[in-house]
């Protein structure tokens, strides 16, 4: 098959392999921070990291290690907010995302110019992917899997109900912390391919597609990581074909596929009667 | 059956950032009690409940909570929340995670585990929808589950927060029945905070009414005599 030359880039090997590792991150993680009502901390996240990113950029420093202590702190911050009682946490969140999307647009205009990087931040390139990230994609990988793994129970436990979970004596703050930094890992190491605005969509799409389908917690979790390692492969190779950005592309097969799943649960619903 | 001592409140008072919303309460529950807490709204009921599931230390006074307790053998029935009601889970893996609370780093529930999700599924008359979806359950089906779920946590104490919120009469009627049964059958302690209150003065022990001017702590016939109790005596009326 002619599309197999593809892998035969470099970048696009990079491309590939953090991107699958990322989308399998971003999927998992989603299932809970979809369903405990928290998909706006992913959106707020990748925003912070963008202007992160900006900064690191404008003060010379490494890109991810300025980043990640920027997005982690971030993270805290925002499960802070959503779970304050009395905070507009829709609000605060909304807050913090355009105030560091601002701060990033600022800082990039005042030293590199309004051009190329901050398109490639917004929307993604392919060729962001390094060495580097390509390593660090598969350590939080594992990061991730393990929790899921090992906190499986426990992640349903504070997912479905955290006031019981803490009253038989979970630790919920624990494992809510634990969510809350390999979000922001992922979305920082998926940002810069996927893009600031479209990184966040790898995070709900699977697991909105997944709730669709599947009426068990374990049925979501397993479907979301496939559906959102399919589309990032569908994504990928598209985009190649026809020379689209990479980021657009993943997020319109994820859209694709959520419409599919909503046809075929309305299908079945319609059945069932 | 001899009872024993579940939670023990010894001058307590109770609140959020210095603020108290409930003081000077002394409470004692025992195995086989029945309590019905009531009060009107902002009085500090979830505000108590949350004292004696342990979230909550006491500002000034003792919570005593036998051992069992505390390392969370609670059975506990919360508000269900607006996010939980489009869940995707299975009935029987709701269940099951009431049994956490006695496991370590394990991957998978034991087979004792399981039986006892599902004994407790059959107790509640809801075998038959484990393998449902809670999302797709009414109502009443979704609060047999939690119950489910908190028999699972617990075999001697069940706390329950408005259990009857959301559901039309004849499913309140049920589940009051099912927390009578269990009650007397298998001497579980209950603890509910209700705005309803035909259950108890029908099935309570003892009845505990937090108000703005004092609390009262009684049977359900001293309460109906008192101050407090007159005033819905006679909205039932």
């Amino acid at each position: 098959m002619s599309l197999l030359y593809m892998f035969s880039f470099p970048f696009i090997q990079r491309a590939l392999i953090a991107g699958v590792l990322v989308s399998l991150c971003a999927a998992l993680l989603g299932v809970p921070l979809v369903l405990k009502r928290y998909s706006m901390i992913g959106d707020g996240l990748s925003h912070v990291s963008f202007g992160a990113l900006a900064a690191a950029a404008a003060l010379g420093f490494a890109p991810l290690s300025f980043s990640i202590p920027v997005v982690v702190a971030a993270a805290f911050l925002l499960l802070r907010v959503a779970n304050h009682p009395r905070w507009n946490s829709d609000a605060a969140i909304a807050v913090v995302s355009a105030s560091s999307l601002a701060l990033g647009v600022l800082v990039i205009s005042r030293t590199s110019g309004m051009t190329a990087d901050v398109d490639n931040y917004m929307f993604g390139s392919v060729l962001a992917m390094s060495r580097t990230d390509v390593i660090l994609s598969a350590a939080v990988c594992a990061a991730v899997l393990a929790l899921f793994i090992l906190y499986y129970h426990k992640l349903f436990a504070i997912t479905f109900d955290e006031s019981f979970s803490r009253a038989t004596g979970l630790q919920a703050d624990r494992l809510n912390a634990l969510l809350a930094i390999l979000t922001a890992l992922t979305i920082v190491l998926g940002m810069r391919m996927m893009g600031a605005m479209l990184i966040s969509s790898l995070v709900i799409f699977p697991a909105l597609t997944a709730m669709r389908l599947f009426r068990s917690f374990r049925g979501v979790v397993l479907c979301a990581a496939v559906t959102s390692v399919g589309c990032f492969c569908a994504g990928l190779t598209v985009s190649f074909a026809c020379s689209t950005p990479v980021g657009a592309t993943v997020v319109a097969a994820n859209l694709a596929l959520f419409l599919l799943a909503c046809g075929l649960s309305a299908l079945g619903r319609r059945r069932s009667r | 059956m001899e009872k024993t001592d579940l939670i023990a409140c010894r001058n307590v008072s109770l609140g959020y950032e210095g603020q108290s919303v409930l003081t000077h309460l002394d409470l004692r529950v025992q195995s086989g009690d029945y309590l019905c807490v009531v009060g009107d709204n902002g009085s500090g009921k979830s505000t108590l409940l949350r004292g004696l599931l342990g979230l909550l230390p006491p500002q000034s006074g003792e919570i005593w909570r036998a051992p069992e307790l505390r390392q969370g053998a609670v059975g506990y029935l919360p508000q269900q929340t607006q996010a939980q009601r489009d869940f995707p889970a299975t009935a029987l893996e709701v269940v099951l995670s009431g049994c956490l609370n006695r496991k370590g780093l394990r991957f998978f529930y034991t087979a004792a585990e399981k039986t006892q999700a599902l004994q407790n599924l059959g107790k509640l008359g809801v075998l038959e929808l484990k393998d449902q979806s809670y999302r797709n359950l009414s109502g009443g089906q979704q609060q047999r589950v939690l119950l489910a779920r908190a028999l699972c946590a617990a075999s001697r104490l069940l706390i329950l927060d408005e259990p009857i919120t959301g559901l039309d009469p004849a499913a309140a009627q049920d589940l009051y029945k099912t927390l009578a049964y269990l009650n007397r059958t298998e001497g579980m302690a209950v603890i509910m905070v209700t705005h309803d209150l035909r259950p108890a003065l029908r099935d309570a022990g003892t009845v505990l009414h937090i108000g703005r001017r004092g609390t009262f702590l009684g049977t359900p016939q001293a309460y109906l005599a008192s101050p407090y109790g007159r005033r819905f005596k006679e909205a039932e009326l």
